[in-house]
């Protein structure tokens, strides 16, 4: 299996408090790939270090390497806009634009300067059907996004995001503000999405990363404790700290 | 001696109450007292008609030219300067003492009494300048006036602008200037429009300022280099120099009816505009 990402032993600092310690860990091309642990654990920092977002933020440090493809995401030459449209987001609250739906899914290309209609309105359809939000909103393109119940904005995002054709996608707890229908439902299109991209899901559900991930790692207060296949990560892990948490002894 | 809550509770409503009650009462006052008086003089041939006789008779027409011209001068000047001035310290930099020192300084700009700023107008754009009274040195003063009040009102709208916005949209690969203009100012609009529409009514209201650096000319201005008089200017020498009591009703009546109908006006372009994006 090829490996999309490789964290090399990667720290970052928020000021003087070290959120993550040297954390090292493959991200496998086409596959998905779960982060869990406790609250605080580092698990939503790590994620962020993937298309740094984490430059947003003031007194951050990061030393270490993480390569897409090779290449180091860290390097003084990376193009940072350039490397978000192919490491792409999708955040724990939905979070469309107060804008109409059609405006929302066309703003990565927008911002990529697209302005051919014909293009715009092809990327719209084809990434709301991959979200399988075209059959009840191709009517009402132009209506608001925020009106759109919470699990079809979610969607939204992810189509917004599909729009860009990034490689790959990271996840900060996706579900955590829809009910367990719509839970579903996302987790049924993360699988079908696998087939052409890379997935890396932050997830507080240790049920929702056992059924859908394939890879697992578990974080705890700054520390990769175990990474592995998520068949063997919860039946039968290596680490006592593991096992606790998995069990349900600890978290 | 111990209160009872309910009887603290009835204390309350009754001094907040009275509070509002007194303050509208001094508005609705002020603003029927000067109608009243003035709203018999304000016709047509006052509204679009020339002056006679230093303003004892004929209309006021070039006072209002003057009020416009110097107030949409000075919101063109200061406008573009403070919301770029606000994006810029919110945007681009990041908080250190630097940037507390410019918001400090802005918050004291503000509170400078509007005379100061006229003093200044007449030495550094009348006088060194050389522009003489004019438009344009009216202009800049008040756009200086004004200016520190549209940055603050432009960065607290700014910064209420969510964070998830700002993220959504790096996340997307935007520039920073992207995110700007294409999320931040737009969905900002509301309120730097707020601020705006304070620098309208400042400009509108003020005289010291002026008379220091726009003058008081009752002739029509041809371009920004000549002389003005603005409604405010023409109300107080109708007043203070007891030319006529009764127009200077009329010209006041007039300036609470422009400044009424742009807060109207700004109202509901911001209705209009938090209807759209919601």
């Amino acid at each position: 299996m090829d490996q999309k990402i490789e964290i090399k032993d990667l720290d970052l600092f928020y000021g003087s408090f070290q959120a993550l310690k040297a954390v090292s860990m493959p991200v496998y091309d086409r596959q998905i790939t779960a982060l869990i642990g406790p609250s605080g654990c580092g698990k939503s920092t790590l994620l962020r270090c993937l298309n740094r977002m984490n430059d947003l933020i003031s007194e951050v440090r990061i030393t270490g390497r993480a390569l897409l493809d090779g290449v180091n995401i860290y390097d003084r030459s990376t193009d940072v806009e350039g490397l978000r449209k192919r490491v792409g987001m999708v955040f724990q609250r939905p979070n469309p634009f107060p804008l109409p739906i059609y405006e929302n899914v066309v703003y990565g290309l927008r911002v990529a300067g697209e302005n051919d209609k014909k293009t715009l309105d092809q990327t719209a359809e084809k990434s709301l059907k991959a979200a399988w939000l075209w059959d009840q909103l191709k009517d009402k393109l132009h209506q608001p996004a925020i009106s759109l119940p919470l699990d079809q904005q979610q969607r939204l995002c992810l189509a917004r995001l599909l729009a860009v054709e990034p490689e790959v996608i990271l996840m900060d707890e996706p579900c955590s503000s829809l009910d367990p229908i719509a839970t579903a439902k996302v987790e049924e299109l993360m699988l079908e999405l696998k087939k052409d991209y890379t997935i890396v899901i932050v997830t507080h559900n240790m049920q929702q990363a056992a059924r859908v991930s394939d890879f697992s790692g578990y974080m705890l207060l700054g520390e990769m404790i175990e990474f592995g296949e998520t068949k063997t990560l919860f039946t039968n892990p290596s680490q006592k700290l593991t096992e606790d948490y998995i069990t349900g002894r600890f978290g | 001696m111990k209160l009872d809550p309910k009887n603290t509770q009835r204390a309350a409503v009754a001094v907040l109450g009275s509070a509002t009650l007194l303050t509208l009462t001094a508005l609705i006052f002020i603003i029927v007292f000067v109608l009243e008086k003035g709203l018999p003089v304000l016709n047509w041939s006052f509204l679009t008609g020339a002056p006679q006789d230093m303003g004892r008779a004929g209309g006021i027409f070039p006072a209002i030219a003057g009020s416009v011209a110097l107030t949409v001068l000075a919101v063109l000047l200061a406008a573009p300067l403070g919301v770029g001035t606000a994006v810029y310290l919110t945007e681009y930099t990041r908080e250190s003492r630097l940037t507390a020192i410019i918001r400090f300084g802005a918050d004291c700009l503000a509170g400078i009494p509007s005379i100061i700023f006229g003093l200044f107008g007449f030495i550094l754009f009348v006088t060194i300048l050389k522009m003489g009274w004019s438009l344009l040195a009216g202009g800049l003063t008040l756009a200086l006036m004004i200016l520190p009040t549209i940055i603050r009102t432009t960065e607290e709208a700014i910064k209420a602008v969510p964070l998830s916005y700002r993220e959504v949209s790096y996340s997307l690969g935007a520039t920073r200037w992207q995110t700007v203009y294409k999320v931040i100012l737009p969905n900002a609009l509301p309120g730097i429009l707020t601020g705006v529409m304070l620098g309208v009514g400042r400009s509108l209201g003020e005289t010291a300022a002026v008379i220091f650096t726009a003058g008081s000319s009752l002739r029509m201005p041809a371009s920004i280099f000549d002389s003005v008089r603005t409604m405010a200017v023409h109300f107080y020498l109708l007043a203070r120099e007891g030319i006529s009591a009764e127009n200077a009703y009329g010209t006041a009546a007039a300036l609470i009816i422009a400044v009424l109908s742009v807060n109207l006006l700004a109202y509901w372009m911001m209705n209009r505009m938090v209807a759209k994006r919601t």
